[in-house]
């Protein structure tokens, strides 16, 4: 299902003209705090005006000034989950989950018992939300969401109001739901790492502007995306399967350009997952260097190199079919003699686990 | 029931002036709610001039308000006599005029305790529930009424004690017959005029303070308890 947003709208000191597509799956809205992304997701739902836009979805028509369509908000659909999740206090746990049920006819009880399962809530269902911690809270609005059945799930950040303890107990249930659903969502969120975990699509937006929008792993090893991801934000995105844990307590996991050795993962043999190298974790070497501590040294070609910022560059890499970012000093991008279509060795200092996920398909 | 220690007159001041209130009470709350989300929630122009008018009977002398509905409900005057050509319904010298009086009275208490609720529910809640598919309406049954309710319970009680013991705009509007518009407060105030009623005075004073008393104590208790089951602890 596909979403095409244009949105041009003015507010007080700040003016918002985006236009993307988002090809169903998790879409990513990433940026700093105060860039729209919030009003972005308020126009989807209907809850602000634009002053001039278009929002298709499939081949309903939400919004269309100039055609002065607009579809109101309780008939457009849109599964809210908001950052403070806005559980309604005079209702049970129960009697919000299945509020959209009058309105929609969702929330069957074949369906609660698979949202009350997805979610881990079973045991909440009886209390009053006042009684819950924020993470509870929190998986009940994206229950309550999921009941009023949505064409499109809009997450406003549904994390950033959590503790970390908070979060790493959401976030499975979240990529969870990213897999499971085959409602498309858009995340709104200025956490790389959750949108490294979850997003398929992401959207990078700049004070009210969309700067780069693509496939998650293109943009994310983008260099000129960098200068707001931050260096240590941008990087890559690798998809891996794993091979087999070894005796030594590492895992091994077959990317497209070879095999890495990462620090012992749960995820079985054969399983997908999501691999973050951040472009400060990247040395770069023109020999296949020999005597090093690293573990993941693999060959690799310079693509372009992008000015960072003061005396620093970020060196795009072709690693097999998948794309890396290297974040050098000026000085040593000179010394090595870099330019695009140069051979050289990668030796990544460290790769995080970006997410897991169940066997492939 | 009839106690014992009131006499057959007195009695019927007490249930007259239930009634009254009963009724200025029951049929001003649809108008007060209406008025205090106007207020609370509208984008109108004259929303001010609205709110003056509402709390106008606050200000003015209750025998200024008392002439006024005189003026306007009176049998001769045009509101007046339309309501009794069309709908058969009389204000002048019924209870019925004690119970507008009452109503128009209190009205400002009510409206007051209401608005106040209404601005303290959180219009991120009726977003979320409009999301979910809720229509301004259902939005309004199902998540604003209930966490106003305190308000409304609290401003129908106000209400209820003011008009029990509304006098000024009653006795100007509705005069003071007994078994028709003489409520408790006409009643004491006719039982002091005349040598030897101070005795029967006395017991309505007692009546009247008791009730008050107990309205006041019921909204406390009720507002608390409806509080406590909507905010869910």
């Amino acid at each position: 299902m596909t979403l095409d947003v244009r949105l041009r709208h003015r507010f007080a000191g700040f003016d918002l003209d985006v236009a993307f597509r988002s090809p169903g799956g998790v879409t990513a809205l990433f940026g700093r705090s105060g860039c729209g992304k919030t009003s972005i997701v308020q126009a989807v739902a209907g809850l602000l005006r634009p002053d001039e836009g278009k929002i298709t979805l499939a081949d309903a028509q939400l919004l269309d000034t100039a055609r002065r369509i607009e579809v109101p908000v309780h008939r457009r659909r849109m599964g809210y989950v908001f950052q403070e999740g806005r559980l309604f206090p005079h209702l049970s746990v129960r009697q919000n989950l299945l509020y959209g049920h009058w309105f929609t006819g969702g929330g069957t009880a074949t369906e609660l018992s698979r949202v009350v399962d997805l979610l881990g809530i079973a045991a909440l269902l009886d209390r009053a939300p006042a009684s819950l911690s924020g993470g509870e809270k929190q998986r009940v609005a994206i229950g309550r969401a999921l009941l009023a059945r949505p064409r499109l799930l809009l997450m406003d950040e549904p994390l950033a109001a959590l503790d970390e303890a908070r979060k790493a107990e959401i976030l499975p249930y979240l990529e969870h739901l990213a897999r499971e659903s085959e409602v498309p969502i858009l995340y709104v969120s200025h956490s790389l790492a959750e949108v490294a975990r979850l997003a398929a699509h992401v959207v990078v937006l700049e004070a009210g502007r969309v700067v780069r929008a693509g496939p998650a792993s293109a943009v994310l090893s983008d260099p000129l995306a960098a200068g707001t991801l931050g260096a240590a934000g941008s990087g890559a995105l690798l998809e891996g399967i794993v091979l087999c844990h070894t005796v030594d307590g590492l895992t091994e996991v077959r990317i497209a350009a070879g095999t890495l050795l990462l620090p012992r993962l749960t995820a079985a043999p054969g399983s997908a997952v999501r691999l973050r190298i951040s472009a400060e974790d990247v040395i770069l070497s023109l020999q296949a260097p020999v005597g090093l501590s690293a573990l993941n040294i693999l060959p690799a070609e310079v693509l372009a190199l992008e000015p960072a910022g003061p005396g620093r560059v970020l060196v795009q890499l072709q690693l097999g079919s998948d794309r890396l970012l290297a974040s050098l000093t000026e000085r040593s991008a000179l010394a090595l003699g870099l330019a695009p279509g140069e051979p050289c060795h990668v030796v990544l200092k460290s790769v995080a686990l970006a997410s897991s996920g169940d066997a492939p398909d | 029931m009839q106690l014992e220690w009131l006499s057959a007159e007195e009695w019927q001041a007490v249930v007259l002036s239930l009634r009254v209130a009963f009724w200025a009470t029951l049929v001003s709350l649809p108008l007060g709610i209406g008025v205090a989300l106007a207020l609370a929630r509208g984008r109108f122009p004259g929303r001010q001039l609205l709110n003056g008018l509402v709390h106008l009977p606050l200000i003015l002398p209750p025998v200024v308000t008392g002439y006024l509905l005189l003026l306007t409900f009176g049998r001769r005057a045009p509101l007046g006599s339309f309501l009794y050509d069309t709908f058969g319904v009389v204000f002048a010298f019924r209870w019925t005029g004690a119970a507008l009086a009452a109503g128009v009275m209190a009205f400002p208490l009510m409206v007051r305790a209401i608005r106040l609720s209404i601005e303290a529910v959180d219009p991120k809640l009726e977003q979320a529930a409009a999301t979910l598919g809720a229509s301004r309406v259902w939005v309004f049954v199902t998540v604003t009424l209930p966490l106003i309710l305190p308000g409304i319970i609290v401003g129908a009680i106000l209400a209820f004690a003011k008009a029990m013991g509304e006098f000024g705009a009653t006795i100007t509007f509705v005069s003071s017959i007994p078994g028709e518009t003489q409520t408790m407060s006409l009643a004491v105030y006719t039982l002091l005029q005349v040598p030897g009623g101070d005795a029967a005075a006395f017991r309505l004073v007692l009546v009247s303070l008791v009730l008050s008393i107990s309205a006041l104590l019921l909204s406390e208790v009720v507002a608390q308890r409806v509080a406590r089951r909507i905010s869910g602890r």
